[in-house]
C-alpha cells in the first residue's frame, strides 16, 4: 500500500508560515483527538449493552470532523485531494443502523489507528515544527525544515484517512465483476428474447409464406383463381415478415441512431409520442457508439413510461456533456410515482448503463414531477457541433 | 416519364427497374453510391428521382440528404424516398425541403405494384405521398390546435390525402361519394384556414399543417 496514489507536486507549495499554521492547528487538535479516540473505543465496547449506543452517536461524527480537518490539511500540504470515501448512509436511517454502518465501514476503521498514530507520532511531527518556529534561534532550521516536516506529516495522515491505490483497485475490480455479470445475463436473455421474436415472427411468416406459394404453384394449372388468391396471401405475409424485422431490428440497433446519432434519435422518439416532448441537447460530437446505444434504449424506456403511465401533458428531454460526463434528463408533468424497482425495463437500463460506470436516478413524488437521471462518464468524440433544440 | 433511381442493392435495383419500365416510367439513370447520385440528380433531363435511404459510403441516410440538396438546387424537383422503416423526423425534413412533390414510402409498399406506380406519377405531379406507418404515428398523437377543430371523419379523409390518395380513391376506400369526399376537404382547408390555391397545392399544405411543419 502506498501513502499517496496521486500525483505530487501539482499545485504550487503553501507558504511555510501556513504550513506552521497547520502545525499549530494539528497540535491543537491533539485534545478532540484524544477524545473522540476514546469515547469511540469506549463507546463500541460498551455497545454490547444497549445504552452504550448514545456515545458512538456523537463520537464518531466527531472522529469523522477531526480526521476531516486533517485531510484537509494533508490536501493543502501536498497540493493534492485527499478523499474520505465513507460509505454512503441511507436517508432516514435510524440511529442503531447508522451505527451499525459505521462500525462497516473500513474507514471508521482506519479513522481509529490514525488517531492512535496522530496522537503519538503525528503529534510529534506537528510540535517540532511549531517548535522550530517559536524558539526564533532555530529560525535557519525551521527555513529548510517546514517541508519535509510537514509533508512527512500530511503522508503520514494520508496512508491512514484514504485509501491506497491497492485498496481503490480492489474496490474497482469488485465493482466491475459485478457489473460484468450483470451484463452478461442481460445479454445472454436479450440473444434469448431475439432469438424468440425472429422464430415467432419473421421464421413462422417466412414458413407459412412459403406453404402458400407452393400451394399456388400446384393450383395455377387447375385452378387459377385460387392460385391467384394464394399468392395475394403470401403478398401480404411477406409484407407482414417485414413488419417483424424491421421491429426486431429496433430493438438491436435502431438505423435513425446509426444515422444520426443521439441528438437525431432521441428526436425521432419524441416525435412519435403521443404528447409533446421538448428535446435540447448540447453535445459537441458523439459519446462511443454502446454508450450511445445504453443511453438511446434509457431514453426510449422513460419516454415509454411516460405514454403509458404518468397520464403527462408535457415531457423534456435534455441532454448535456460536462466535466467528462454525459447527463440526460427526461422529465414528465404527470402524477409521478413512478418506481424503479417494480419495473423490470428500469431495471434493465441500470444494469445497461452499470456496465459504463453509468448511473440512473428516479426522482419521482406522489404528485409528480418525474425526474429521470441518466449519467455516463465518457468523452465525445469528433469535435463537430450538433447543437440543437426545439420542440417536437 | 425519365428517374433518376438509385439503391445500392443490385437485386432491389434491378427489380424496381423492371417494375418502373413496365409502368411506362424511363429510367434515366439507375446508381448504387451517393458520389454518383449527385451527378445524375444534377441531369437537367431528369423529372423525377426514386431514392433509397441508406446507400453508400456511410450506409446511414445519405439518400435523404440527396433529396433534400437536389430539392434546394431544383425548387419543387419531385422525388420519392423509399426506405426500410420510416421515421416521422425523416418525413418532416422531406416535408420541410420544398411544398410537396414529394414521397415517402416503406419498400414494402413496392408490392403493390399498382399503388406504387401511381404514388410515383402523384409525387411527379406535385402530391405528397406519406407511409400509412407516418401517419398512423401522427394520428395516435394527442390533439392539438387547429386540427382538433376536425370531425372524425375529417380527420380520416385528411390521413387518406396524406397517403397521397385523389378523391375517387378516398371516396371508394371510405365507401362514400366522391361529392361527399369533396365536402370533407372543404371543410378541412376552411377549417385550417388555408388561403384559397390551386387544389393540389392546398392539399399539400392541409398534409403539412397536419405535421406540424
Amino acid at each position: 500500500m502506498t501513502a499517496v496514489t496521486l500525483p505530487l507536486e501539482t499545485a504550487r507549495p503553501v507558504g511555510r508560515l501556513r504550513l506552521t499554521l497547520y502545525a499549530g492547528a494539528q497540535v491543537l487538535l491533539w485534545v478532540p483527538t484524544l477524545l473522540a479516540f476514546l469515547a469511540t473505543v469506549l463507546g463500541g465496547v460498551f455497545s454490547v449493552a444497549w445504552i452504550g449506543l448514545v456515545v458512538p452517536v456523537w463520537s464518531v461524527p466527531m472522529l469523522r470532523w477531526v480526521a476531516g480537518r486533517h485531510r484537509a490539511m494533508a490536501a493543502g500540504t501536498l497540493g493534492v485531494p485527499v478523499s474520505a470515501d465513507y460509505l454512503p448512509v441511507p436517508d432516514g436511517s435510524h440511529l442503531v443502523g447508522r451505527v451499525m454502518l459505521w462500525a462497516r465501514d473500513p474507514m471508521t476503521w482506519r479513522e481509529l489507528a490514525w488517531a492512535l498514530v496522530s496522537l503519538t507520532l503525528g503529534f510529534v511531527l506537528a510540535l517540532l515544527q511549531v517548535l522550530l518556529f517559536v524558539l526564533v534561534v532555530t529560525g535557519a532550521l525551521w527555513w529548510f525544515g517546514t517541508e519535509p516536516i510537514m509533508r512527512a506529516r500530511a503522508r503520514l495522515d494520508c496512508l491512514f484517512l484514504t485509501y491506497g491505490r491497492t485498496d481503490r483497485l480492489e474496490q474497482r475490480v469488485v465493482a466491475l465483476a459485478e457489473s460484468r455479470a450483470d451484463v452478461v445475463d442481460h445479454s445472454a436473455a436479450e440473444l434469448r428474447r431475439l432469438e424468440r421474436n425472429l422464430h415467432d415472427g419473421a421464421q413462422a411468416r417466412l414458413v407459412a409464406l412459403s406453404m402458400s406459394l407452393g400451394m399456388a404453384d400446384e393450383a395455377f394449372e387447375t385452378d387459377p383463381e385460387r392460385a391467384r388468391r394464394l399468392v395475394g396471401e403470401a403478398r401480404a405475409t411477406s409484407t407482414a415478415a417485414l413488419g417483424d424485422l424491421r421491429n426486431v431490428v429496433r430493438g438491436i440497433h435502431p438505423p435513425v441512431l446509426a444515422d444520426r446519432g443521439l441528438t437525431g434519435a432521441v428526436q425521432a422518439l419524441a416525435l412519435d409520442l403521443p404528447i409533446p416532448v421538448e428535446v435540447e441537447a448540447r453535445l459537441d460530437g458523439r459519446p462511443p457508439a454502446p454508450v450511445e446505444s445504453a443511453l438511446y434504449f434509457g431514453v426510449a424506456e422513460c419516454l415509454a413510461n411516460v405514454g403509458k403511465h404518468a397520464a403527462a401533458d408535457h415531457a423534456w428531454v435534455r441532454m448535456r456533456h460536462r466535466d467528462g460526463t454525459l447527463r440526460v434528463v427526461v422529465g414528465d408533468d404527470g402524477h409521478g410515482g413512478a418506481d424503479p424497482a417494480s419495473g423490470g425495463g428500469m431495471l434493465g437500463v441500470m444494469r445497461r448503463l452499470a456496465a459504463f460506470d453509468g448511473t440512473m436516478t428516479v426522482s419521482s413524488p406522489a404528485d409528480g414531477p418525474t425526474i429521470i437521471t441518466l449519467e455516463v462518464p465518457c468523452a465525445l468524440s469528433s469535435p463537430k457541433t450538433t447543437p440543437s433544440s426545439g420542440p417536437a | 416519364m425519365r428517374l433518376v433511381l438509385a439503391e445500392d442493392n443490385a437485386l432491389l435495383r434491378a427489380g424496381l427497374t423492371q417494375l418502373l419500365e413496365s409502368r411506362g416510367f424511363t429510367i434515366l439513370h439507375a446508381v448504387h453510391h451517393a458520389a454518383d447520385l449527385d451527378r445524375a440528380l444534377a441531369d437537367p433531363a431528369a423529372e423525377a428521382a426514386v431514392l433509397d435511404v441508406r446507400m453508400p459510403p456511410t450506409f446511414t441516410d445519405e439518400g435523404l440528404r440527396a433529396a433534400i440538396s437536389a430539392r434546394a438546387a431544383r425548387p419543387g424537383f419531385p422525388v420519392m424516398v423509399l426506405s426500410q422503416y420510416v421515421e416521422s423526423l425523416y418525413a418532416r425534413e422531406l416535408l420541410a425541403s420544398g411544398t410537396g412533390a414529394v414521397g415517402y414510402l416503406l419498400k414494402d409498399r413496392v408490392a403493390d405494384v399498382a399503388e406504387f406506380a401511381e404514388g410515383v406519377r402523384r409525387v411527379a405531379a406535385g402530391g405528397t405521398v406519406l407511409d400509412p406507418e407516418v401517419v398512423a404515428t401522427v394520428l395516435a398523437r394527442r390533439r392539438e390546435e387547429p386540427l382538433d377543430r376536425l370531425t372524425p371523419r375529417e380527420r380520416e379523409v385528411l390521413a387518406e390525402m396524406a397517403e397521397g390518395r385523389s378523391n375517387a380513391a378516398i371516396a371508394q376506400r371510405l365507401s362514400v361519394t366522391e361529392k361527399a369526399v369533396a365536402k370533407h376537404i372543404n371543410a378541412i382547408f376552411t377549417k385550417l384556414d388555408l388561403p384559397v390555391d390551386e387544389d393540389d397545392h392546398r392539399r399539400v399544405r392541409a398534409v403539412l399543417a397536419w405535421l406540424r411543419v
